[in-house]
């Protein structure tokens, strides 16, 4: 879990840096520069690739360790009580996990899926919005567009990615320490540090992500 | 009975038994099988030692698991003369010491291989990976303990016996894996099994399904502890016993100096009729605390409020050269006599004050000094001064808060002697063979090593010494001779037969049907056996202890309640067994205490001692082992060991 | 501390044996001391049990003073009670009051089977242990034991692993039935040693599968284990036994 969790943290700092160029308000110019250039470079290409075996692994992963617990405690107690130090989130990922699953399903029919396999609504012409002459004139995708197609009426969507933002903060707050321990870091200066960092990234990368639908949303940005 | 020493120079002996002993050539010792009963500090040793040389071992526990036997309570530590220090420690001094400590009344022979094989000891279990404490330097710590003058105490914090234990416990299930040991968990041995006078096997009992089995062997060692037990109350486990013992003691093994107990001085009082067992407080709190009681009788003040003035600081004003560092025997009879004069304190009032407010004041003003302030309000020196004591004792100060619910950095503590150790046990001679042939006892289950009254940290010292040192050569020179006989057949009459008498005896139990339960017997021979032969003894109480422990036997013979079934676990069962164990060893114990009319180490005969209350020994007459025979019911024999001290020449112990 | 008396009821899990079928009974005990120890009181209601001509409730304990690692009861929830850092035999009766309602249940792990009512078998413990929780040192072979120093930071570090008293709280209380805790800390004890050493590699490696044969669950790193150890053993130990093994994984050349 550790391995591919730590992959996948590192994603979502790409997905969020280039995400934020929304915020520069130039009615996604550099968003869809920097989102063209992720969906046409070779070797970002072939890292998508990677990027899904891992995440299909990472659910793999979940999965047999879900089962493999659960059969390791055939019996459950009757009474269970929390001992005020170990943390609900952390023995929660399987829920939270599954939260965000639920979440990414909606988010690639929104996004990914389009963008690859066509039906992507707003396929405009590079012309019309300027990015200049490297790309030859071929059409690409506005992404940008079909965010704000996405996230400017419906206020049931935006609730949506919110809650799945949230889920994926606690389910980072554990995942990014708890890579570490799994690899066998565990060092009595460096791991508060570890800790402090997996909080700050959990709850920035979450509020980065969360503001997105819900900048659109209020026209924050257009 | 032949004690078997060497000829010979005192620190020769050893050395020269090793050189001359009968060896078993490595393909011959896969032929033979041992049978290690109990897996203590000796148990796990010497099962462990002897799997490693090639023989076939078995090893049996009553616990769910080897690593729990109870040698893993002892808390203080471990001595070997290695003298790291540079202290004037030697083989010599620690060989002399355990003499001295132990009252003379232990075999000199012994006590010197005691003392040299204590060095190889600490080698083994620092290579085994035993976390002794250790200096910044990285070299090992040492402690000064029990009022010695060297520091020479081997320690890891306050879990010696932990840490030995578990070594001693990896290096067996080390054995385990190459399939040299088979461990037998949740066994009881019910029995030994005597083929012409000679052991060669076990009947014991499957706790789980409740099943008898036959083991045979060529040699059977017992391993399995002290019988502190017998009083109900001490600092054993609930489960600590003397049934192998006492069942190898009624097939012919004699057994030693019954009534050589140790109480130790420094346990957590009684605090009502519920209790269950009685928990040890290090004897290293003695180094700090003072212990006192009120002047005044009954009095109910807490101890905090009682004022400097109206305090008896009875050790210090007794023994103003040693103090509260008197030896335990001595330490515990204080207390006692003051408890029983009326002064004691607690709601049973069978306690003493053990107070840390001085230490925690001295330890404040240091620090204080430390720091180079000499204004400090009181209220921070005792603030500096508590985090010294809790650093040096916090988990025994958190035990005895656990315990208690008080606080004791803030109140004194309430201590009471309780039983500890005890010195008696089988007979064994220096081959540690019992007097029947192929019948050995190891560890606290013999009586060797430690006299009438045990040194601190010596414990460990001997469990370890027995299993790892002593046992591999001695076994071997009995089983040399053993090559020619095959394996043992656990299917001859002599096993049926003895099988046969176990089952008769656990279904009488069951069948009695009575009206009371086991523990409540258990508690009424231990009342009896503290009263009567406790701390004190004198010949008209041990004399009415003797009628009272006979009728208590026939009571529970005839009126003893064992619930269950005898096809499965039942601890009940278990329990009864032991408890009707205890109170046949508890009649000989007194029956030994009334034979020796002196005062010797924690055996102390009120009709023995000096004007001012001391022990009084008495060498012309006493100078024995005393080794019991049993001839039958309630019928025994004495037999005499007489010491002779070559070396250590006794002297009255005197700590005025 | 002021003592009270309390009467109390106890649902406790009652099985015949490893092949029967268990469920709760319930008992009432009355005025049991607060003075009393959690298992001093199992032994008054045992006591009454007998008198009354039913069976008494069969627990592990032996040592009473918290170190032989051998009780273990699940009681309101926790394993080894409400208390932190103690074992059963050290809880006393001080952290209940009177009416309560009391459910003691027995270790709950695929690993542990039950023996009888809240005595489970541990020997899987014993199984680890012997696939590599030792150094292979025959008696007689060690050298002095000053010949080797040890960093202080590093001998304290291995003392304070080798302090797990095998009670099996931690894969109790281990939402996945984890052993790692009392893996980590043994490899970790042994691995922190030079003595342990020679032996590191195939020590992390064969201890983990022994202990993935018996059936325990996976580590997911809730530290649960560590809140409810009764010596506190860090999940520190849990990393290195990570760190040995994945080390060990890359070093080995067998297959």
């Amino acid at each position: 879990m550790g391995a591919t969790g730590l992959f996948l943290i590192t994603f979502l700092i790409v997905h969020a840096g280039i995400n934020s160029m929304i915020f520069f308000n130039d009615g996604g110019e550099t968003f869809n520069h920097w989102g063209h250039f992720m969906g046409s470079n070779f070797i970002i290409r072939t890292m998508e690739i990677g990027l899904m075996l891992f995440l299909l692994l990472h659910i793999v992963e979940g999965l047999l360790l879900w089962r493999q617990n659960k059969i390791a405690r055939p019996v459950k107690y009757a009474v269970t009580r929390t001992d005020g130090k170990t943390k609900w989130y952390s023995k929660s990922m399987g829920l939270l996990g599954t939260l965000i699953l639920i979440f990414l399903i909606m988010h690639f029919y929104h996004f990914w899926i389009p963008s690859r396999f066509g039906g992507m609504a707003n396929i405009q012409p590079l012309a019309e919005i300027t990015l200049g002459q490297e790309y030859n004139n071929q059409p690409v995708h506005n992404l940008y567009k079909e965010m704000q197609n996405v996230f400017s009426g419906n206020l049931i969507v935006i609730i949506f990615y919110v809650l799945g933002c949230i889920s994926l903060c606690w389910h980072l707050m554990h995942g990014f320490q708890s890579a570490f321990q799994t690899f066998g870091v565990n060092h009595k200066r460096y791991t508060p540090i570890i800790k402090a960092v997996g909080v700050l990234y959990s709850v920035g990368i979450s509020l980065l992500f969360a503001s997105m639908p819900v900048a659109f949303y209020f026209g924050w940005v257009n | 009975m032949n004690s078997k020493i060497p000829q010979g120079e005192m620190d020769k002996k050893w050395e020269d038994y090793k050189g001359h002993v009968k060896l078993v050539n490595p393909s011959n010792k896969r032929k033979l099988e041992v049978i290690v009963v109990g897996t203590g500090l000796a148990g796990a040793s010497a099962a462990a030692s002897l799997g490693e040389l090639g023989y076939k071992v078995k090893a049996f526990c009553f616990q769910d698991s080897p690593r729990r036997a109870h040698s893993i309570a002892a808390q203080g530590g471990i001595n070997a003369a290695k003298n790291y220090q540079n202290d004037g420690d030697s083989v010599f001094r620690l060989f002399y010491d355990t003499v001295k400590g132990g009252d003379y009344r232990s075999r000199e022979a012994n006590v010197h291989r005691l003392a040299e094989v204590s060095t190889s000891i600490i080698d083994q279990c620092v290579a085994q990976g035993v976390p002794f404490a250790r200096e910044y330097g990285g070299l090992l710590s040492n402690r000064s303990f029990g009022g010695t003058q060297v520091q020479r105490t081997f320690y890891a914090a306050g879990q010696t016996g932990q840490q030995l234990l578990l070594g001693a416990y990896s290096a067996v299930e080390r054995q385990v894996a190459l399939g040299n040991v088979t461990m037998y968990r949740r066994h009881e041995m019910e029995d030994v099994v005597l083929i012409d006078g000679i052991a060669k096997g076990i009947v014991a009992r499957n706790l789980v399904t409740g099943e008898l089995e036959r083991h045979g062997a060529h040699a059977v060692l017992l391993c399995t502890g002290g019988y502190g037990n017998v009083f109900y109350l001490s600092t054993n486990a609930m489960g600590s016993n003397v049934t192998a013992a006492w069942r190898a003691h009624k097939k012919g093994a004699f057994f030693g100096n019954p009534c050589f107990t140790q109480i130790h001085p420094t346990c957590i009082p009684v605090s009502g009729d519920h209790q269950s067992k009685l928990t040890l407080m290090s004897e290293s709190l003695r180094n700090d605390g003072r212990i006192w009681v009120p002047l005044k009788q009954a009095d109910t003040r807490k101890g905090s409020e009682i004022p400097e003035e109206e305090r008896d600081y009875y050790l210090e004003r007794r023994y103003p050269a040693f103090g509260n560092l008197v030896p335990r025997d001595v330490a515990s009879r204080a207390a006692k006599e003051r408890c029983d004069a009326g002064y004691g304190v607690g709601t049973t009032k069978m306690a003493v004050f053990l107070d840390f407010a001085d230490a925690i004041k001295r330890y404040g003003r240091i620090e204080a000094g430390k720091k180079g302030i000499t204004d400090m309000p009181e209220k921070d020196i005792v603030a500096l001064g508590k985090d010294v004591v809790a650093e040096k004792y916090g988990n025994l100060f958190e035990m005895y808060a656990k315990i208690t619910g008080e606080n004791p950095y803030e109140m004194p503590m309430r201590i009471y002697p309780a039983v500890h150790y005890t010195m008696g046990g089988l007979w064994v001679d220096y081959e540690l063979q019992t007097t029947i042939t192929g019948l050995y006892a190891l560890g606290e289950a013999n009586f060797s090593d430690h006299g009438a009254n045990r040194l601190g940290a010596s414990a460990l010292m001997q469990g370890l010494a027995d299993g790892y040192f002593v046992i591999p050569y001695t076994l071997g020179n009995y089983l040399a001779d053993e090559i020619r006989n095959g394996a043992v057949d656990p299917n001859q009459q002599a096993f049926l037969d003895t099988e046969k008498l176990v089952a008769e005896r656990i279904n009488k139990l069951l069948a009695i049907k009575g009206t009371k339960t086991v523990e409540s017997f258990h508690k009424r021979l231990g009342k009896i056996m503290w009263d009567k032969c406790g701390m004190a003894r004198n010949a008209e109480g041990l004399k009415q202890a003797i009628t009272e422990i006979r009728s208590l036997k026939a009571e529970f013979w005839t009126d003893v309640r064992v619930p269950g079934e005898v096809n499965e676990m039942n601890p009940e069962l278990d329990k009864a067994g032991r408890v009707a164990d205890f109170i046949e060893l508890g009649e000989l114990m007194c029956i030994d205490a009334l034979d020796r009319e002196e005062s010797c180490g924690g055996h102390f005969r009120e009709e023995s001692q000096t004007e001012d209350g001391e022990a009084k020994r008495d060498d012309a007459n006493y100078a024995y082992v005393a080794a019991w025979e049993n001839k039958g019911d309630s019928e025994w024999a004495l037999h005499k060991e007489d010491l002779s001290f070559e070396i250590v020449k006794p002297t009255q112990r005197s700590y005025k | 501390m002021e003592h009270y008396h309390m009467n109390l009821t106890l649902k406790v899990w009652r099985q015949k044996n490893n092949k029967a079928k268990g469920s709760f009974e319930t008992y009432k005990v009355k005025e049991i001391s607060s003075e009393m120890s959690f298992l001093e009181m199992f032994d008054v209601l045992n006591e009454q049990l007998i008198l009354e001509g039913k069976s008494p409730i069969a627990f592990d304990h032996d040592c009473r003073e918290g170190i032989c690692g051998m009780c273990s009861m699940h009681i309101n929830g926790q394993v080894h009670g409400p208390w932190a850092q103690n074992t059963t035999c050290q809880l006393h009766m001080r952290a209940f009051k009177d009416g309560d309602t009391i459910v003691v249940e027995p270790w709950r792990s695929k690993a542990f089977p039950i023996v009888k009512d809240l005595m489970v078998n541990r020997s899987a413990f014993d199984r680890i242990i012997e696939a590599g929780g030792y150094i292979s040192v025959n008696t007689g072979n060690a050298v002095d034991a000053n010949a080797i120093p040890i960093d202080k930071k590093k001998a304290d570090d291995a003392f304070m692993a080798a302090a797990c008293i095998g009670c099996g709280a931690c894969v109790a209380t281990c939402i996945n039935g984890s052993a790692m805790l009392f893996v980590g800390a043994k490899i970790s004890q042994l691995a922190l040693l030079p003595q342990g050493g020679p032996e590191r590699e195939s020590r992390a490696l064969n201890m983990v599968a022994q202990m993935d044969k018996e059936g325990f669950g996976n580590c997911t790193n809730t530290y649960a284990c560590e809140a409810q150890c009764p010596k506190g053993i860090s999940v520190a130990n849990i990393a290195r036994m990570n760190k040995e093994y994945i080390g060990a994984g890359f070093a080995t050349e067998e297959n």
